[in-house]
């Protein structure tokens, strides 16, 4: 049976335990904390363990999301992971997560739309339970960016970290809960400008024409959104884009209506660049800091390598 | 009518006062953006984008590293 939307029931988190400073990094490469802070506002991230891979740090996102929710194994029958730094190829990090979780018979799915995936997979649940393929969904953003990282790379092994969020997300008839419906595309003439590929296994990425696309041509995508979702960017209780720098996230806010109430996500100054794991690490951290009322606009938005953006307004659970 | 060189300096000056904090006293024609006026590659990419704005020019990306100094900044800009 079809529902008229979906909505977000819990978060999850998890993040590894070792924390890698600024000060940590001053003594691999050429640099201080204060060029850091200065240029991409990040103090410190987290550094997943040598032998610890995605879908360990998926599971365990998506273990505390499904406590969370007070569902058990039995009720979920999707799950969908978003990442770019999986190394194990197949079977995939849903099904991974799936047997960890003791999950019965669930549609398991990968997307990679790098930065943006958790965004595209929240779409995919959405979507697949507004269409009655499924009932109730995991949808997890998962990275080990510091195993794609070159760290001989001084203007970029500085910005990634490692780490995982999940959502669980089931039917509603309610339309004041409901997940708005998803605006997403790409910029196929800029796809050469963030890079992982076989030839240069490390993130590389031309810093200056992100910089410049992220700061000049979201901020209208973001508006997008939000009109999609029927909601005034003044309405909103929290903005959480995709952690990619400080200054992009201040400057994409700069162009933004917000009201002084909004919160604007800023885990990236303590976590790093997740990729696809930043939007739900941030969000899980700020449902659970308790700070946006129950059934307030919060309103995701990924960006990034592709290069691909996607966005949503969700309901704070 | 086309704006002087002095005019596009004192643009400018407005500009990297606005996005990078740097002081209209310091800003002259020799002064390279990054030793002097400690504009970083991304500051430079907001006053690109503010220059492009104000004085109605297009400064792709891969003209931007060709911009060391504010006078390189003002001939690209009296260019049109």
């Amino acid at each position: 049976m079809s529902v008229n939307g979906s909505r977000v029931v819990s978060v999850g988190h998890y993040q590894p335990e070792k924390i890698l400073t600024n000060e940590d990094l001053s003594k691999i490469v050429d640099t201080t904390d204060e060029w850091i802070v200065s240029r991409v506002g990040i103090k410190e991230r987290r550094i997943a363990a040598e032998d610890e891979k995605v879908a360990d740090m998926a599971i365990r996102a998506a273990r505390q999301a499904l406590e969370n929710s007070g569902y058990g194994p039995g009720d979920i029958d999707m799950v969908v992971v978003a990442t770019v730094s999986a190394k194990d190829i197949c079977p995939n990090t849903a099904c991974r997560v799936a047997e960890a979780l003791g999950l019965d018979v669930p549609a398991a799915i990968d997307v990679n739309t790098a930065c943006s995936g958790f965004e595209y997979a929240l779409a995919q649940a959405d979507m697949a339970i507004r269409l009655g393929s499924a009932k109730r969904a995991i949808v997890i953003g998962a990275e080990k960016l510091t195993a794609v990282t070159d760290w001989e790379d001084r203007t970029s092994c500085v910005l990634f970290g490692d780490g995982a969020g999940a959502v669980v997300v089931e039917g509603t008839d309610d339309p004041a809960l409901a997940i708005s419906p998803v605006v997403w595309g790409s910029e196929p003439s800029m796809s050469d400008v963030i890079r992982i590929e076989e030839d240069v296994p490390f993130i590389k990425q031309a810093g200056q024409t992100v910089f410049r696309w992220a700061t000049t041509q979201l901020a209208p995508l973001i508006e997008k959104v939000a009109e999609r979702a029927d909601v005034k960017i003044s309405e909103l209780a929290a903005f959480v884009p995709h952690q990619a720098n400080l200054r992009i996230i201040q400057g994409i806010a700069k162009r933004l209506d917000f009201s002084d109430d909004c919160i604007v996500a800023e885990d990236i100054v303590y976590s790093g660049n997740t990729s696809a794991a930043s939007v739900p690490l941030a969000l899980s951290k700020l449902v659970q800091s308790g700070k946006v009322a129950s059934g307030a606009p919060i309103l995701l938005f990924g960006f990034g390598g592709g290069l691909t953006y996607a966005g949503q307004v969700i309901r704070c659970p | 009518m086309a704006l002087s060189r002095e005019e596009i300096t004192e643009g400018l000056s407005d500009i990297l006062e606005e996005v990078a904090g740097v002081n209209p006293d310091d800003v002259a024609e020799g002064k390279s953006f990054t030793d002097d006026l400690d504009v970083d590659s991304l500051a430079m990419v907001e006053v690109v984008v503010a220059a492009e704005e104000k004085f109605g020019v297009k400064i792709p990306d891969d003209e931007v590293a060709n911009l060391k100094t504010v006078g390189d900044a003002v001939s690209y800009i009296a260019k049109g």
